[in-house]
């Protein structure tokens, strides 16, 4: 592959002077430029560009007295229930109706962005189920910052909630 | 009367300026390089519109796979040490000279700490081959949470942690990995996530 081309074969000359062959200068670079070009797309392609991104997340501390606990009225209260099939349950306070919505642009960032219109002092309370994925908490959490949202909290599924994802009503309980 | 002479161009052209670019980008590349370090198991993240970069030192990783394995790793090859040194003393496992400084420098592991000593004895493609069990995390035997509080005493004020997780992974092991990391009153940690390119609503 690597050869050097040289002008002027200067075989068959028949007689005369014997020159002084005159070499070309010039060194035929294709073969470098093919090395250089495959290394060069060779590490373009392995260097890994450090894509990897966080999103910060700071949870709750657990609360055990009862006077620490923060009380909110319970019309402030949007719970989000990230369920099984990337589907999203959500209900006002402690009483159903409860709807389904999902994680489209439509789904739960239109929701998000009226209710807060609706009510400044929000606060929402997102409980994965045992049966939704990791990426269904991702994606909320980054619902909550592509909408600017600045009370919200990741808490525990509780029996309470299963009853009234059932359909009944929930307890007083207090919320944290 | 002389012929016009056609002056015939050489058809090859002056590629030096090229060979110096490329040479040049070859260069940089290689230098800029940083392979991969090794994984213990392939892990797709989720999509995030986060752009908090991850820190590249005093940084541990909790890997939740797919398959919902936990597996553990932190930079820093001193403190890797120390952490396993007090790891072999709280669980009363020995270990040589020799799988200290393996354990030095291989990336994740996923294995309980009473395997780790013939896990390290393995070289790294034997290792790669191995399926790694995960790391007990569950209430009745919680090694995660010796890991993280050893690693974080190589380095109290600045290690940060950080929970990669695989899209598809079941909540419920996440739960546990959380739970475990506000038992140890770590509340604020970072989540591992792809760029994902989309429309921002606009910053007030």
């Amino acid at each position: 592959m690597a050869e050097i081309s040289e002008s002027g074969g200067g075989k068959g000359k028949k007689g005369g002077k014997v020159r002084a062959k005159k070499q070309s200068t010039k060194v035929d670079m294709t073969p470098m430029v093919d090395l250089a070009f495959l290394l060069l797309t060779f590490f373009i392609l392995t260097s890994t560009f450090n894509k990897s991104k966080t999103m910060e997340v700071t949870m709750p501390d657990k609360v055990t007295k009862e006077e620490e606990q923060t009380k909110i009225n319970e019309n402030d209260i949007l719970n989000l229930v990230l369920g099984e099939n990337d589907k999203i349950y959500y209900w006002v306070g402690l009483t159903p109706p409860v709807e389904t919505t999902n994680y489209s642009k439509d789904g739960v960032r239109k929701l998000l962005l009226e209710r807060i219109k609706a009510n400044p002092k929000l606060m929402i309370l997102i409980k994965p189920k045992d049966e939704s994925r990791y990426n269904n908490m991702v994606d909320i959490l980054d619902e909550m910052d592509i909408t600017q949202m600045k009370r919200y909290a990741i808490v525990e599924f509780t029996a309470d909630d299963k009853t009234i994802l059932a359909g009944g009503t929930g307890q007083e309980t207090t919320q944290q | 009367m002389g012929k016009v002479k056609v002056h015939r161009k050489s058809p090859s052209i002056d590629m030096t300026p090229m060979v110096d670019l490329a040479f040049l980008l070859v260069t940089f590349f290689m230098l800029t390089a940083a392979f991969r370090p090794p994984e213990p198991v392939a892990v797709d993240t989720p999509k995030s519109e986060s752009e908090i970069p991850l820190p590249e030192s005093n940084r541990m990783i909790i890997t939740v796979a797919k398959d919902g394995k936990v597996f553990f790793d932190m930079d820093n090859q001193p403190n890797r040490k120390r952490m396993l040194q007090d790891m072999a003393e709280k669980y009363g496992v020995n270990f040589t000279n020799d799988q200290l400084n393996h354990f030095g420098v291989m990336g994740g592991f996923g294995v309980p700490i009473r395997q780790l000593p013939q896990f390290l004895d393995l070289s790294p493609d034997e290792q790669a081959q191995v399926q790694q069990p995960g790391i007990p995390s569950d209430s009745v035997n919680n090694e995660l949470a010796d890991w993280v509080v050893y690693a974080r005493l190589t380095n109290p004020s600045k290690m940060r942690i950080a929970v990669k997780g695989d899209r598809d992974s079941n909540y419920k092991i996440v739960k546990q990995v959380i739970a475990t990391l506000i038992d140890r009153r770590i509340l604020r940690f970072n989540l591992i996530t792809g760029l994902e390119q989309g429309e921002q609503i606009e910053k007030k």
